[in-house]
């Protein structure tokens, strides 16, 4: 089996797994990073959204070859410290979660939205697919706002 | 050893312990509450609180030595912030920080009988009282402990921010106390503070749980490290309820990181080192099956046979004026974020489960069944749920993994795949609706509803309570169990003359449960589309003829609220519409007044909400409020896009990309929810969502369009392609 290095929240990983292991279970399984969650596998409730050398990923569809000499960030990698991110207070602010098992995808996705488009529109945020099966829409929509106010 | 001490009202049982531990029990000596009288019990909710009376106060409550509060909450936690309800209910009564309470799920708990069941809105409504008066007693406790060590009246001392307090200014932490009060065996008196006095309940308090699920910190059972227990899928048949006729696992055994591989009750589990090779494997396996239970059904058979299933109607058409209206609602998944899921390790001898479970008493039971195991030797823990929306009161997963356990020998992480989840997993079961209102003179004379529906799954515990229960029910005869829970969840709130709603269950074996509302969605969902029907026969505006049907102020207030803050009738671009409904359910009452965009008539979207809610005495507003956005959101989803086709046994839908369940895109700009001061006891607010806002979106659409939404989801093409089965 092939050996792999990267990083996952600032921390340096060499790693032994198949080529076309989703990063997810190289995460979850292997690193015991547990943050991102599983919800489809095949990218499209976003549960696992994650960060890639700052650019947002799905890890259930994004092979571990992939990640080789890059930075992977998941949530529990975006507070420094004790400190929370922007988002993150927004989220505790508008008090976000229900079952809260989306959010941290939810999180790490409005993080790469800010960063791509500081000031979003309802229109950008509306592009945001990322399910969340409590309903939280509006919520999140608000936290966003918020935490564009604040960054 | 436990040390009954009598006291007013109930029993304290100090429990052994260094620290302040107590459980609280109701015994004959002590003052029961009058059980309700059949006549006081009008809905579900009633019933499951007197079925659990009898053990409602046996909670545990345990003081630490750092002045922490830690109660064990019989019930499960799945996202609808009972935790964070309880732990105000606790800090209130004891004086202490919420931040210092910390509320834990209780594992399975047999000698509770009916009380370890999460559903029918009830958590708060059940525990309002016992929780309270279970930290009365704590402070009471630890007050008279600071009288002993003071040599000071309990009439003088005070309690404020986790500390006992003295007129001369000393003061002593409840951490301090905790030793001195586990001693103690004096008699003390407590009853839980007036309502008046409240100074936590009803403030808005953010989830206790907030920081974790934020930073991704929150554990759920695929996040929990139990030694040994290795990721398993299970290949399951190609349609619902099949069974495995052979295997060939030569090509699947040899993939790497695969551990085991075995045949159970409902398919072909595979174990492996990670969950990526576990699911990799699953798929090489070569599987033939013997078929299921409902394999030559699709939709049509379905709907022909609920049509034919709807009783007739009592009131011919001909002697009066009327409307009638049919409606048609398809299946729909739970689809919880966190599929199913569960640990189990199991051994000769003993056994022990971690699981999301709404009623893990009746899964211990099961389970040890299963395994041929006594009770007591099978442990149940209850894990926090990434959602439920009643899916959790099955325990599926938890048996299902404890059968692989067994017959691999070794402990098991199980989780299905979603696409297992939406084909093999619960869905509210598709119904049928025929209403029928006949009218004269402004008012309505007669409202039958004949409702058909594939039968409702209630083999989760709630049977028992019924049966527990039978002699003080409301309902007359030898109603089913589906029957009991119709008549007991829903009704018209409306003065509309003979009101008459009746089931009519069509059983066909397939994984149907409880959906957040139960019958409610479709029911009173349909019902308001019908209000606003013949309101428009009368030639009456929408809100006016709901404000003139109503039952009462109370119901007539959250309506008022919705008209006055939502602009009801105000002037709208063609192609958009409001629409209203109210609904009334478990002691709590709300109205729902949307603007939908329906330009497109294929594409709408409902742009604003504004919603009033009564439950009767909010806990936690903001909690309220959480439940009731997360109802707004469902009813959006069900009523204009998600739902599952049946296609030859099995859901056509096996992901979020093929069951259209809302995103951002689909959700309003705006939403208002307003929340109706306390005015009485706690109502039920987990379910209570719902109805109005299928109501009240339906009806903008028909608004908006002229057309009469007789189908739900309202668009519903099969714009996918199915994975393979």
């Amino acid at each position: 089996m092939p050996t792999y290095t990267f990083s996952v929240n600032g921390k340096p990983v060499s790693i032994d797994v198949p080529a076309d292991m989703p990063l997810l279970w190289v995460l979850r399984d292997k690193l015991g990073v547990k943050g991102p969650k599983f919800g489809c596998g095949i990218g499209v409730c976003r549960a696992c959204t994650s960060h890639l050398d700052g650019d947002e990923i799905q890890p259930c569809v994004v092979p571990a070859a992939q990640a080789a000499g890059k930075e992977v960030t998941t949530i529990e990698g975006l507070a420094d410290g004790e400190d929370l991110h922007p988002v993150q207070e927004a989220w505790l602010e508008q008090d976000v979660a229900q079952c809260g098992y989306c959010q941290p995808g939810q999180i790490m996705a409005a993080v790469a939205l800010l960063k791509r488009t500081p000031n979003p529109t309802d229109a950008d945020i509306d592009r945001i697919e990322n399910v969340c099966r409590c309903g939280t829409y509006f919520r999140i929509r608000q936290a966003i706002r918020k935490a564009a106010r604040k960054m | 050893m436990a040390t009954p001490t009598t006291r007013r009202g109930f029993l304290t049982f100090l429990v052994a312990a260094p620290t302040l531990t107590l459980a609280t029990d109701m015994s004959a000596e002590a003052a029961l509450p009058s059980l309700p009288a059949p006549a006081d019990i009008v809905d579900l909710g009633d019933v499951l609180i007197l079925a659990g009376t009898p053990t409602s106060n046996m909670l545990v409550l345990e003081v630490t030595p750092e002045g922490a509060v830690h109660f064990r909450l019989p019930r499960a936690e799945v996202g609808q912030g009972i935790t964070t309800a309880v732990a105000m209910l606790v800090a209130e009564e004891m004086d202490v920080p919420v931040a210092n309470v910390r509320v834990s799920l209780s594992d399975a708990r047999p000698e509770l009988l009916f009380n370890q069941l999460t559903g029918g809105s009830n958590t708060i409504r059940s525990l309002y009282g016992p929780v309270r008066r279970t930290a009365a007693a704590a402070r009471a406790r630890l007050v008279a402990a600071a009288g002993e060590e003071w040599n000071l009246r309990t009439a003088e001392l005070t309690t404020k921010n986790g500390a006992v307090h003295a007129p001369d200014g000393r003061e002593i932490s409840f951490g301090e106390l905790t030793a001195t009060a586990a001693r103690s065996t004096a008699a003390v008196t407590a009853e839980p503070k007036p309502e008046a006095h409240h100074r936590v309940v009803g403030t808005e308090q953010s989830r206790v749980d907030a920081r974790a699920m934020v930073t991704g910190q929150l554990k759920y059972t695929m996040d929990l490290d139990v030694p040994g227990a290795m990721p398993t899928v299970v290949r399951r048949p190609p349609t619902i309820n099949g069974s495995v006729r052979t295997v060939d696992d030569s090509v699947a055994k040899a993939m790497p990181g695969v551990l085991a591989i075995a045949v159970v009750p409902t398919g072909v589990a595979v174990m492996a080192e990670t969950f990526g090779q576990a699911i990799a494997a699953k798929d090489a396996l070569r599987v033939t099956w013997n078929k299921g239970t409902v394999d030559d059904l699709s939709d049509p058979d379905i709907k022909a046979k609920l049509r034919a299933a709807a009783l007739p109607f009592v009131v011919p058409p001909l002697l009066t004026r009327h409307v009638d209206g049919e409606f048609d609602f398809a299946f729909v998944s739970h689809a919880p974020m966190e599929t199913n899921s569960a640990i189990a390790d199991v051994r000769a001898d003993r056994a022990e489960i971690w699981a999301g479970l709404k009623s893990p008493i009746v899964a211990k039971q099961t389970i040890a069944a299963a395994l041929g195991l006594p009770q007591d030797k099978v442990t149940v823990h209850v894990t926090q749920g990434g959602g439920s929306f009643g899916r959790r009161l099955f325990f599926d997963a938890a048996l299902e993994a404890a059968q692989i356990s067994k017959t691999m020998r070794r402990p098991v992480k199980l989780m299905w795949t979603r696409v297992d989840d939406m084909r093999h997993g619960r869905a509210r079961a598709a119904s049928h609706h025929k209403i029928r209102a006949t009218f004269a003179l402004g008012r309505v004379l007669t409202f039958e509803h004949r409702v058909a529906s594939v039968e409702t799954d209630f083999r989760h515990g709630l049977g028992e309570i019924l049966t527990a229960t039978a002699a003080h029910l409301p309902v007359a005869g030898n109603l089913g169990f589906a029957e009991t829970v119709f008549l007991t969840t829903v009704k018209v709130p409306y003065d509309f003359g003979v009101v008459t709603q009746v089931l009519n269950e069509v059983p066909l074996r397939m994984h149907t449960g409880s959906w957040r509302s139960v019958y409610s969605a479709n029911t009173r969902g349909a019902e308001e589309i019908m209000v606003d029907e013949v309101a428009a026969k009368l030639g009456k505006d929408p809100v006016a003829f709901r404000r003139e049907s109503l039952k009462s102020d109370r119901q007539r207030a959250v309506l008022d609220k919705v008209a006055s803050a939502g602009d009801w009738g105000r002037t709208m671009p063609k192609g958009f519409a409001q629409g209203v409904a109210f609904h009334d359910e478990y002691k709590s009452c709300t109205a729902c007044l949307v603007e939908v965009d329906a330009r497109d008539p294929g594409k709408p979207r409902v742009v604003k909400a504004v919603i009033a809610v009564d439950v009767g005495r909010p806990i936690n507003p903001l909690g309220v409020r959480a439940q009731m956005l997360g109802g707004l959101t469902d009813a959006i989803s069900t009523t204009l896009r998600a739902g599952l086709h049946i296609d030859k046994g099995l859901p056509l839908e096996g992901s979020y990309s093929q069951f259209h369940y809302a995103r951002q895109k689909d959700s309003p700009t705006q939403v208002e929810i307003h929340v109706m001061p306390a005015n009485g006891e706690p109502g039920g607010a987990g379910e209570l969502g719902v109805p109005a806002a299928v109501g009240a979106i339906a009806n903008a659409y028909a608004r908006a369009t002229g057309i009469k939404p007789r189908s739900f989801p309202i668009t519903f093409p099969v714009d996918f392609d199915p994975f393979p089965r």
